[in-house]
């Protein structure tokens, strides 16, 4: 009886994963922004010339301060939709791991210059 | 003995702030590891996860700080177009490791890849502090969370590796030199 009820008590007390997915994911989709628009900018001079926000450091300013916004802002969104929710963490992990690896992958220039 | 302003703060980048966040980087593996694998000892209490918490965040700071005065400090300097005519590129970096084929991947390969790559270490770190401090303890419970965790650390930790070893290794052919001497000793 007593183990039935610390049972219970255990885990109506789970942070539900909701708000920890959307920490992964964002980051995943986070980091592929890095790798987008870093190919981005490398294929397009009038995109390079757009991301100069501070000029001493050329395009890579904008395409990570763009990135980050654009990281940020799926972090706000997605920890607002799934804040109070339990959702499937293993497409949430495999999705935002493999964007971590592609980032990894994309921002090695033999491999981003093939786009 | 002396040293320049602009060696000093490359210094602070990759040494101070760089160099910290791969030690660091190795013993969260292990403290997370230790902490939530199935054989853990069940008395790690609250202030084990609070360490931990902040561990990470210490670890982010570092990240960010590693990237920001990289991106906004040293590679202004390292990558300055030198004036028509000059003949000694060693205060521009880039243009001298872009005039001589045995050098030139050294940016093309090594700075392309270096200044985008690190900045996937603070937006991955940020995320598994953030999720360790809001889950602390809860943690235990959530076994796809602590993998994906583990994942995000050991993958900063490699693109952390990545812009270190092209940092040393461009600060070894095309060092970023200038600015005000700081004499540091006198010699006899």
């Amino acid at each position: 009886m007593s183990i039935q009820s610390d049972n219970t008590q255990d885990i109506s007390t789970v942070i539900p994963n909701g708000s920890g997915a959307a920490a992964i994911l964002s980051a995943g989709i986070g980091s592929f922004a890095v790798a987008f628009f870093a190919i981005a900018a490398d294929k397009s001079a009038w995109v390079k010339n757009l991301f100069a926000f501070y000029k001493p450091t050329g395009a890579l300013s904008g395409e990570t301060t763009v990135a980050v916004l654009f990281w940020l802002a799926a972090w706000a969104v997605l920890s607002w939709r799934w804040r109070k929710r339990t959702v499937s963490l293993r497409p949430v992990n495999v999705v935002a791991l493999g964007l971590l690896v592609l980032s990894l992958l994309l921002t090695f220039p033999p491999i981003g210059d093939l786009f | 003995m002396e040293i320049t302003t602009r060696s000093l703060w490359t210094l602070i980048h990759g040494m101070g702030f760089g160099a910290l966040y791969l030690l660091a980087g190795s013993g969260a593996i292990v403290a997370l590891y230790r902490r939530y694998s199935t054989g853990a000892p069940s008395q790690t209490g609250t202030s084990g996860d609070r360490f931990l918490g902040i561990y990470l965040a210490v670890m982010a700071a570092l990240a960010w700080l590693t990237v920001l005065t990289g991106t906004y400090i040293i590679y202004p300097w390292y990558r300055a177009t030198p004036p028509k005519g000059t003949v000694d590129l060693g205060a521009y970096p880039r243009s001298l490791l872009l005039s001589h084929p045995t050098t030139s991947q050294w940016h093309s390969i090594g700075m392309e890849w270096k200044e985008h790559v690190a900045w996937l270490v603070p937006i991955a770190i940020t995320a598994a502090a953030v999720v360790v401090i809001r889950y602390a303890r809860d943690l235990r419970k959530h076994s796809q969370l602590r993998s994906a965790l583990l994942g995000f650390i050991v993958i900063s930790l490699f693109a952390a590796g990545i812009a270190g070893f092209f940092g040393a290794m461009l600060d070894k052919y095309a060092p970023v030199e200038g600015g005000q001497t700081i004499h540091l000793a006198q010699g006899e």
